[in-house]
């Protein structure tokens, strides 16, 4: 494994009596496209919650970088270069396309509040800048000519989509996709994994991705971490954790003794 | 240069129009004209707050308030004696100065109020934030009702009128461009998120807290405004003015134009402060028939007049163009 991006050291959530994630230790190198699988209710987007900042943890560290980010609050992390979705799709209603993904190149503004209302020349050069970026990432996602109308008028599919063009529009060095596949038939979830693929090798991503059906993360992911219950149970290749027993177990439920 | 011919005009015209309107119009719609536009102001502030970021606040009418009296004395105590050494200067244009002077005042301390109430907003949302700005606004009215000071419940007399037509749409005309130039820019967009998906928006590094912040102040700045305008037109300050019903009013004006539309939030201060004067020729039956018509504009457009679109002239010419091909067609 290359050099480490993410580091989670012994993270622990605890809701009163609930511990959503427990003493769980993860590491995410650069450049690796990492799964994180495990059961309804095994706290993955709990831990995608605590590594973005929505939770500080109960427990334990998180490093970005070599910099600890746990306790720091979610629009610093984001700005630090982690960006995420989300498992129910939170894009912004009444916003154009365009508009959803020039939210996300707000950290990259250059002009102030004042330069704003006044509209000096250095402010539309800034908006223009932004929404070029902004333009580019709908291309890449070929969502380019659908810029200007309402997002929540897209099919669903497209949907997801824009919801990683605009996660990729403030040019995380880390990406959390949450379930990008849910609710897609085999068909779109094949393309939208490709699609995954290509992005990540286009701008050099790092990539943790959360999937309930194994199926969809064995084919791209290089590591898969397994979750059950707050606590890893397992950890290393596609092929290693497709014949783990304790993978099955939690998944299919123990085997009936004979 | 070409940036400058805007406000130019905009100023030119309203100098014109300053001095010809009350010279034609009876006074009686001279005083509707101007209510009108304080209304204006105080509706496209408060849409900064509920209409662009999704806080819904209900306290408006305790930031024009604290505008209305901060600059009411700022004038009699400052004001009013500069204006009167200052010899060889021109009346309007020192008694214009003294205003300025006084709507900035009375705005900032209103904008600081702003802020205290904004402070809340990080951690209350929706019902809750509502009944804190809810509280704040009777406190600030009880306040005013108690020093005696500033004129309790006698009221505060013998304000000079130096808020002349050009002043009050001059502000009108300040609030419409910094709120349109605020829509179309990224920390527009940023409050806009805010209101969507609060979540979503602080995942993408929007400073939530900031712009939450952000929003009250500016909100409160131009109320303070509108407040001091009001107090200089009319020259008389009484606490009753500034009851939570002034605020409904005021939020009554941003859910019929459109939640977020600038343009709906003009026309339909417009609109509402007009009809209860049209009305006054059915007598009892006035608040009636307002009511009523609230009711009905609501169930039959519960997003506003205008949703959170805005009016502009190539829309207007799309649907006048549309209507004539449709009449070509019949």
């Amino acid at each position: 494994m290359s050099q480490a991006l993410l580091q989670l050291e012994h993270v622990t959530m605890q809701f009163g009596g609930l511990k959503a994630v427990a003493d769980l230790d993860l590491t995410v190198g650069q450049g690796e496209l990492v799964g994180l699988i495990g059961p309804n209710g095994a706290g993955k987007t709990t831990v995608f919650n605590v590594v973005t900042g929505v939770y500080a943890p109960t427990h334990g560290r998180i490093l970005f970088e070599g910099q600890v980010i746990s306790g720091q609050k979610p629009n610093r992390i984001a700005c630090g270069g982690i960006t995420r979705t989300f498992q129910n799709i939170r894009l912004f209603s009444r916003l154009s396309c365009l508009d959803n993904v020039c939210v996300a190149t707000h950290p990259h503004r250059k002009v102030g509040l004042a330069s704003a209302i006044l509209r000096t020349p250095s402010f539309e050069r800034d908006e223009a800048a932004l929404k070029g970026q902004a333009m580019e990432m709908l291309e890449v996602f070929g969502l380019a000519e659908l810029a200007a109308e309402p997002a929540t008028s897209l099919p669903y599919g497209m949907q997801r989509r824009l919801e990683i063009a605009r996660a990729l529009a403030g040019k995380p060095r880390l990406l959390l996709l949450d379930e990008p596949a849910a609710g897609l038939n085999p068909q779109e979830s094949d393309e939208l994994m490709h699609l995954i693929q290509d992005v990540r090798r286009r701008f050099s991503l790092t990539i943790l991705l959360i999937e309930h059906d194994m199926k969809v993360v064995m084919g791209i992911c290089e590591r898969i971490a397994v979750l059950d219950y707050g606590e890893k149970i397992a950890e290393g290749e596609p092929a290693a954790i497709r014949s783990d027993p304790k993978v099955i177990e939690a998944y299919l439920g123990e085997e009936a003794p004979a | 240069m070409r940036r400058l011919l805007g406000p130019l005009v905009t100023v030119l015209a309203l100098v014109a129009l300053n001095i010809v309107l009350p010279r034609v119009t009876n006074p009686y719609y001279f005083q509707i004209l101007m209510l009108v536009g304080i209304n204006i102001v105080l509706a496209v502030s408060l849409n900064l707050v509920n209409g662009f970021t999704g806080q819904f606040s209900i306290g408006h009418a305790g930031f024009m308030a604290v505008g209305a009296y901060a600059s009411a004395m700022f004038t009699l105590k400052l004001g009013a004696p500069l204006v009167a050494s200052w010899h060889g200067v021109p009346p309007p244009v020192a008694e214009g100065l003294a205003l300025l002077m006084a709507l900035v005042a009375g705005g900032l301390l209103a904008a600081g109020a702003g802020w205290l109430v904004g402070l809340p907003s990080l951690r209350l949302r929706g019902d809750y934030l509502a009944i804190v700005t809810l509280g704040f606004g009777e406190i600030i009215r009880v306040l005013i009702l108690n020093i005696d000071a500033i004129g309790a419940a006698r009221g505060l007399p013998g304000i000079p009128q130096y808020a002349t037509f050009f002043w009050v749409y001059g502000a009108v005309a300040a609030v419409i461009v910094l709120a349109r130039h605020l829509a179309t820019s990224t920390h527009g967009r940023a409050l806009f998120a805010i209101r969507d998906d609060e979540v979503a928006a602080e995942s993408l590094g929007v400073d939530t807290t900031r712009y939450k912040v952000l929003a009250f102040v500016l909100g409160a700045f131009f109320a303070g405004v509108a407040g001091g305008l009001f107090a200089h037109f009319l020259s008389y300050l009484n606490p009753s003015s500034f009851t939570f019903i002034k605020s409904i009013e005021v939020i009554a004006m941003v859910v019929l134009g459109g939640m977020g539309s600038i343009s709906g939030s003009v026309i339909a201060a417009i609109v509402l402060t007009l009809l209860p004067e049209m009305l006054r020729s059915v007598k009892e039956l006035r608040m009636v028939i307002y009511s009523l018509m609230l009711i009905v504009l609501m169930i039959t457009r519960p997003q506003g007049l205008l949703g959170t679109r805005e009016l502009s002239w190539s829309g207007l010419t799309r649907l006048f163009r549309r209507g004539a091909a449709a009449k070509g067609a019949a």
